[in-house]
């Protein structure tokens, strides 16, 4: 065997490596029940779950409480099959927070409560703007 | 209505797309003839074609600004980017803000190297010119902006619809067809920074001027002159890694100045897609520079050249097609160009495939064995570490691309990315930055000295003493403990030592070859700038305030949110930090104004000054950016003090508050505050019930636990805001009040208006008291004083120490250097080349 045969062997190895890691240590999405049934059977991997916040019938954003030392806050997000869940971020709100229309949270359960690692907001209007007031 | 310019506009859109067609065929057809006269008039047609087309780019290049410049509101563009207010700077970064506008940028910089190529080349002119001008059509292609007929399928977003043609349902455009708005929705503020009118254009100059190698390659395969493209292809593959490497470290520096997530780089999908190229990139230069020395790795290069630009066309369908969607936070939204994208991909992906398949055969290669000791073996183990590098990138990067993918077929895949991606992408990319830091290292010494076993022991001996003497100090210093991370030191630390050696020998010969040397200091410089930086960076305004969030929370949480009161300093991290105050941006450039010591107006952007200062008046009216507040937090620690103003913007178009940090600069570390969270402006304040106290002139009471006093009640004429009748009588006390700065006054007023008693309260919003003359005892020479208090403003911050930062800037400095002397030199050995008229 050729010294470069073995060298292809060895990075197609790596590159096989590469991509299996990969597959372990992506994260999913999934709904809140589903998370829940994960963190029940110990496995308290970190996930995301993609949302709304919840809103009256104004559409007005419910059900936000933020902390004393204003570093934290919970809110309320439904996930696709709504199923309400609230939600614990231990920063602060982000500023665009309320006018997100999609949430995507990526942290895992602990206990009864989502802890959210991570927030992502889908605000369209942030780059386009689809309304206009005269 | 201003229809003319935009009609303009889409006849040049149009025009430009025609004519890179025809030059496309005009250098296709030009390239298979044989006979001269025929050949001639074919590249004549090629060259006048392209001409057209860079003139009509330039066309709408022009047309587009104008739209912007003069605020044409009608125009979909100008609405949805920009504004009034916007200075002439930030109207140039509006044009590449859109979509649209970004493709347009990519052609115009196409349009212009293609126009150097056309100067630059004779043999090669025909066939690259083919490949540039096909490339050209498709990114023309995506801003025609033409539905065609029968089967109604919508080619490319134009960048000049009118507002009505993009809001067809808004009820306005039913009342009012040609309604223009007054102004318009303005510019993202994030995006209102310098980097952002120089990051831009000189990223999407890098991803122009990959097609450069790709087209020299492919014009190679198709006239099978294998070895003769790389000659052309290596200062320009130079040229573009050196841009492109530009580009992506100016784009993480803006991340690091305006953004607040930390640093400069966050491993974003759409950070990824540009670092995967780069690497492929860099990677091909090496294998192309071994060719040029030794005839091996010919098809390693063509390989990697490919690869690169495919990349390169991978990554725009990933950031512009919409399938980052829940993935990335910053990628465009789809514009419906996902198929054009994807049919754009493929076309180069198979054509490339294709042509390189079939040619396979012919392409010369070398049977010789590399030895262990040869410097090919070294720069292939090199290139090879490069691209599994970016390989692993480029997997989690795709997994949507894979969602989307196994959809088709029918399954379902919900995998997500990696949930802490700089800890996942970390963990990989360190042991292959290792690798990296070794290989350049040693691999420098085998380039330039032929070397064999014992000759390399006594080359590398006094350079490995060396960097492992500097080293152990640096890992001393800095504490390191992980293994990793002691590796990656010496890494760097060998890599900066030995290039230094090699420096200096090849200083005294040829400095003009020195370009590799310098390049790999600086990329040593870099490792130990973004280790260090990211690695130690520490976090100063922990918190332990002790107020404790307890509604469910079971656990203690690590807090890296600092709440700071006004005036109240706390002491973390061995730094005092204090809050002081908030300060309006003058728009004279003069400074800061204390935000106290003026009343806002109607107008956000005009203030009248409360007092007199550093020039100007009080009544004063001054011109501010109403916009944006700067928040300055004082840092004390050993005898130093720092002061930062971290800016938060308030802007409700854009979604609202949005914050930026402020920097201290050392060539020790970064000192980097940005506000998280503040006071919002319109909230309702919530006092505290009145407490009343009857006191004296001139005795001290308190009032929300400061020292305060009655200096003096005064009859008075005039009341602000009210007009005073005959029999009216008003009454003004003047309190002051010790803060813990300095001394504060409110003046409250008590009137008796139509045997009526009226109060006008004074607050003191720095230590957010409110006073008011609840009543006067003329009998008994006192006075009944009220006071409410308030929660006192208050800001949270976060803020980190990145230690040598600065020395990954300077490096990424040094590595463009390095770069810049390779391609000089390489375009001189073209250039010698085509003065023999062998190109």
């Amino acid at each position: 065997m050729k010294k470069s045969h073995i060298f292809l062997i060895l990075v197609i190895a790596v590159a096989i490596a590469l991509v299996i890691s990969t597959g372990n240590d992506a994260s999913t999405y999934v709904t809140f029940k589903d998370a829940h049934q994960m963190a029940s059977n110990g496995n308290s991997s970190q996930i995301h779950v993609v949302g709304e916040l919840k809103k009256d019938n104004l559409g007005n954003v419910v059900g936000i409480y933020e902390g004393a030392d204003k570093v934290s806050f919970t809110f309320i997000m439904i996930d696709d099959q709504q199923k309400e869940q609230i939600v614990q971020y231990n920063q602060p709100m982000p500023a665009d927070f309320t006018k997100s229309e999609k949430v995507v949270v990526i942290g895992s359960y602990q206990g009864d409560n989502f802890i959210a690692e991570k927030i992502l907001l889908k605000c369209p209007s942030k780059y386009q703007e689809d309304t206009i007031n005269a | 209505m201003h229809y003319f310019i935009g009609n303009l506009g889409h006849f040049l859109v149009i025009l430009s797309f025609i004519s890179s067609l025809a030059a496309f065929f005009a250098y296709f057809k030009a390239t298979g003839k044989e006979d001269i006269e025929e050949k001639a008039s074919w590249l004549l047609n090629g060259k006048i074609s392209f001409y057209v087309h860079a003139l009509a780019v330039l066309g709408i290049s022009i047309t587009l600004f104008t739209i912007i410049a003069n605020h044409y509101f009608e125009y979909h563009y100008a609405f949805s980017h920009s504004d009034k207010k916007l200075p002439t700077h930030y109207l140039i970064s509006t044009f590449w803000n859109g979509q649209e506008g970004s493709f347009l940028l990519w052609m115009f910089w196409q349009a212009i190297l293609g126009v150097i190529l056309i100067n630059t080349n004779k043999f090669w002119q025909a066939p690259v010119m083919t490949i540039f001008a096909l490339v050209q059509a498709f990114l023309a292609s995506m801003i025609l902006g033409v539905v065609l007929p029968i089967i109604d399928f919508k080619i490319g977003s134009s960048p000049f619809i009118l507002l009505r043609e993009s809001m067809a349902d808004a009820p306005i455009f039913k009342m009012q067809p040609e309604f223009i708005p007054e102004d318009g929705n303005g510019l993202n503020p994030l995006l209102q920074n310098y980097w952002m009118v120089i990051h831009p254009p000189v990223l999407f100059l890098g991803f122009a001027s990959t097609l450069i190698p790709f087209s020299f390659c492919m014009a190679g395969l198709w006239l099978k002159k294998y070895r003769d493209w790389v000659r052309p292809a290596l200062p320009w593959a130079l040229f573009s890694g050196a841009v492109l490497g530009l580009g992506i470290l100016m784009g993480g520096y803006w991340a690091y100045e305006t953004l607040n997530f930390g640093g400069y780089w966050n491993w974003d999908p759409v950070e990824n897609a540009v670092y995967v190229p780069w690497l492929f990139l860099v990677a091909s230069i090496h294998t192309m520079i071994t060719y040029k020395n030794s005839e091996t790795a010919l098809k390693a290069s063509i390989i990697l050249v490919i690869t690169t630009f495919i990349l390169i066309l991978y990554s725009t369908f990933l950031t512009r097609s919409g399938v980052l969607g829940d993935a990335s936070v910053h990628s465009f939204t789809d514009l419906g160009l996902s198929g054009q994208l994807l049919v754009y991909l493929l076309v180069f992906l198979f054509g490339a495939i294709v042509l390189a398949t079939i040619r396979w055969k012919e392409i010369p290669s070398s049977d010789k064995e590399a030895s262990t000791y040869s410097r090919e073996f070294w720069i292939f183990m090199g290139a090879t570490t490069l691209c599994l590098m970016g390989f692993q990138v480029l997997l989690p990067t795709s997994i949507p691309v894979w969602n989307k993918f196994v959809t088709i077929f029918g399954a379902s895949s919900n995998m997500a990315p990696p949930a802490d991606q700089m800890a996942y992408y970390s963990k990989f990319q360190i042991w292959f930055a290792i690798v990296i830091g070794f290989l350049s290292a040693v691999g420098q010494f085998f380039w330039w000295k032929k070397i064999d076993k014992s000759e390399l022991k006594k080359e590398l001996q006094v350079p490995v003493l060396i960097a492992l003497l500097i080293s152990v100090i640096i890992i001393t210093i800095g504490q390191v403990t992980k293994p990793a991370y002691l590796l990656l030191i010496i890494a760097a630390v060998l890599t900066i030592v030995g290039n230094s050696k090699i420096l200096l020998s090849i200083l005294k010969k040829n400095p003009a070859l020195s370009g590799g040397a310098i390049a790999h200091i600086g990329m040593g410089m870099m490792l130990l700038g973004i280790l260090f930086s990211s690695g130690y960076s520490t976090v100063v305004s922990l918190n332990n305030t002790g107020l404790l969030y307890s509604r469910d929370a079971g656990e203690e949480f690590n807090r890296d949110n600092l709440l700071l009161f006004l005036h109240e300093p706390r002491t973390m991290a061995g730094y005092d930090i204090e809050y002081i105050s908030q300060k309006l941006e003058l728009r004279n450039g003069d400074g800061y104004i204390d935000k106290y010591d003026v009343q806002l107006t109607p107008d956000e952007d005009k203030v009248i000054a409360l007092k007199d200062g550093d020039g100007y008046k009080a009544k004063d009216t001054l011109q501010v950016f109403g916009e944006n507040t700067y928040f300055e937090i004082e840092f004390r620690k050993d005898g130093n003090v720092y002061k930062l103003y971290p800016r938060a913007q308030i802007n409700p178009d854009m979604g609202g508050i949005l914050s930026s940090p402020d920097i201290h600069r050392t060539l020790k570390s970064d000192f980097y505050t940005y506000t998280s969270s503040i006071m919002k402006p319109d909230e309702e304040k919530e006092w505290s019930e009145m407490q009343e106290l009857k006191t004296a002139l001139d005795k001290d009471f308190f009032a929300n636990d400061y020292v305060s006093t009655v200096t003096n009640v005064v009859k008075v004429d005039e009341v602000p805001g009210t007009i005073l009748s005959q029999d009216d009588v008003a009454v003004k006390a003047t309190i002051k009040v010790k803060g813990a700065r300095e001394e504060y006054t409110a003046e409250p007023y008590f009137l008796i208006r139509d045997k009526m008693v009226g109060r006008i309260s004074a607050e003191i919003p720095q230590l957010g008291v409110l006073f008011t003359l609840v009543n006067i005892h003329p009998e008994t020479n006192e006075f009944t004083i009220g006071t409410n208090t308030r929660q006192k403003d208050w800001v949270v911050i976060k803020s980190l120490e990145k230690p040598l930062i600065n020395v990954l800037w300077i490096g990424t400095l040094v590595l463009m250097a390095g770069f810049t002397i390779a391609m000089l030199r390489r375009y001189r050995e073209f250039q010698l080349m085509k003065e023999k008229g062998q190109e």
